[in-house]
């Protein structure tokens, strides 16, 4: 019970674009079109189920038992870029389309701050090995979710008649801001 | 090199560049912490100092940094300069160190702080840098001034937690919570496009 609730916390109360206000930049840059929404939503969770894995062990193996628990904040920095790096590689020689797919996004991950603050929070929730890894595929489909939702909007929105200095980002934000509004229903479906 | 005057180069920070209605960057803590005028200075001053000691020591540096891993050096200086700060608050105002929470840790992955490295203080003297530094944080902090402002005033009915509205104002509850953050930062920068094509126009 307590796992689910987590994994449910994370998609659609404490979503992460939406509540937390995190990812904007990859929220707003690649949701113009749904295809590539997808993708950049299955890259983030994945490298966030990763990121919840190692960045657990980093913190309860190393960075705990050595008492270097100010270290956090430039450890976690360095793992998560050296990670997306990794993953990069990886990718690319065991699925080359689905490095073809992922593309330029892959890398844009590193300056994610969701990623990062993921880490900070599984650990400042002092949360363990399994509701770790529950927390990071939770909120990585939380975002998933968002952006797929706000690509389908933004594709309807082209569209629409929207005053000329509301076009692009104005606009979107405002979106933003309803999608929120609706996601707020959701809170007090955990207690 | 840029060939900007030094008084040019802080100016373009507080509206030509301004980091945030003019490119939109650092949206994540604009968005998050605006809730309330008191933790919007906070996080703008927090964010100043890493921006001005980041740029000053990048721009001294930049010659001994090898191209390949500066993005990898940028991130490390970084976060060092944040460690301090994060834990600067945490021992002398721990009720706003409290309120921003794991906000101020995110400074790292501030785009604005990444991006003036990359952007200005790896290519420019050390003086021009703090310069832009300084010019940038200014029109942070402006920013997140004015939109903490509105939040606060049309939320809360306070101003730096004083009472600014009379008994007669109902707060917007919907202004200090996520909806209202997204609300107001688009019609901001509707606003500050309409502004910048009223005075291309005349021009």
């Amino acid at each position: 019970m307590e796992l689910l609730a987590i994994f449910v916390a994370a998609i659609l109360i404490n979503n992460f674009v939406l509540r937390y206000f995190l990812g904007i930049c990859p929220f707003l840059g690649v949701s113009k079109k749904i295809d590539s929404a997808i993708s950049m939503g299955l890259a983030v969770t994945f490298v966030m189920s990763i990121t919840a894995v190692v960045s657990w062990v980093i913190n309860h193996w190393i960075l705990i038992p050595f008492k270097l628990d100010y270290l956090q904040i430039v450890s976690f920095i360095l793992v998560i870029a050296s990670l997306v790096q990794l993953v990069e590689m990886f990718i690319r020689k065991i699925s080359p389309p689905l490095y073809q797919a992922l593309g330029i996004y892959l890398p844009l991950i590193t300056t994610n701050c969701s990623i990062f603050f993921l880490a900070l929070m599984a650990s400042l929730r002092e949360y363990n090995f399994v509701e770790s890894i529950i927390f990071g595929v939770g909120s990585g489909l939380g975002f998933t979710l968002a952006i797929i939702l706000m690509a389908a909007i933004r594709e309807q929105l082209d569209h629409a008649e929207v005053p000329e200095a509301l076009k692009g980002a104005g606009i979107a934000l405002i979106v933003a801001g309803i999608m929120a509004l609706a996601f707020l229903g959701f809170s007090g479906m955990i207690k | 090199m840029s060939t900007k005057t030094i008084g040019q180069e802080f100016i373009k920070g507080l509206w030509d560049e301004n980091p945030v209605f003019r490119q939109l960057l650092g949206l994540c803590p604009t968005l998050a912490v605006t809730n309330a005028v008191i933790n919007g200075f906070a996080m703008g001053m927090a964010t100043t100092f890493v921006l001005i000691f980041s740029s000053l020591v990048v721009s001294s540096i930049k010659k001994l940094i090898p191209s390949q891993v500066r993005i990898a050096s940028y991130i490390v200086i970084i976060a060092s300069f944040v460690t301090v700060a994060d834990r600067f608050l945490a021992a002398f105002f721990p009720p706003i160190s409290k309120s921003l929470g794991p906000y101020v840790p995110l400074i790292v992955v501030n785009c604005i702080i990444l991006g003036r490295q990359e952007a200005f203080s790896s290519k420019n003297t050390v003086g021009r840098s703090v310069t832009d530094a300084l010019g940038m944080s200014a029109g942070f902090v402006l920013a997140m001034l004015v939109l903490s402002a509105i939040r606060e005033i049309l939320g809360a009915g306070t101003f730096f937690g004083y009472q600014v509205m009379g008994p007669w104002f109902k707060p917007w509850i919907i202004m200090i919570l996520p909806p209202g953050a997204f609300i107001t930062l688009g019609i901001l920068l509707a606003i500050a496009l309409q502004i910048e094509r009223r005075t291309k126009s005349r021009k």
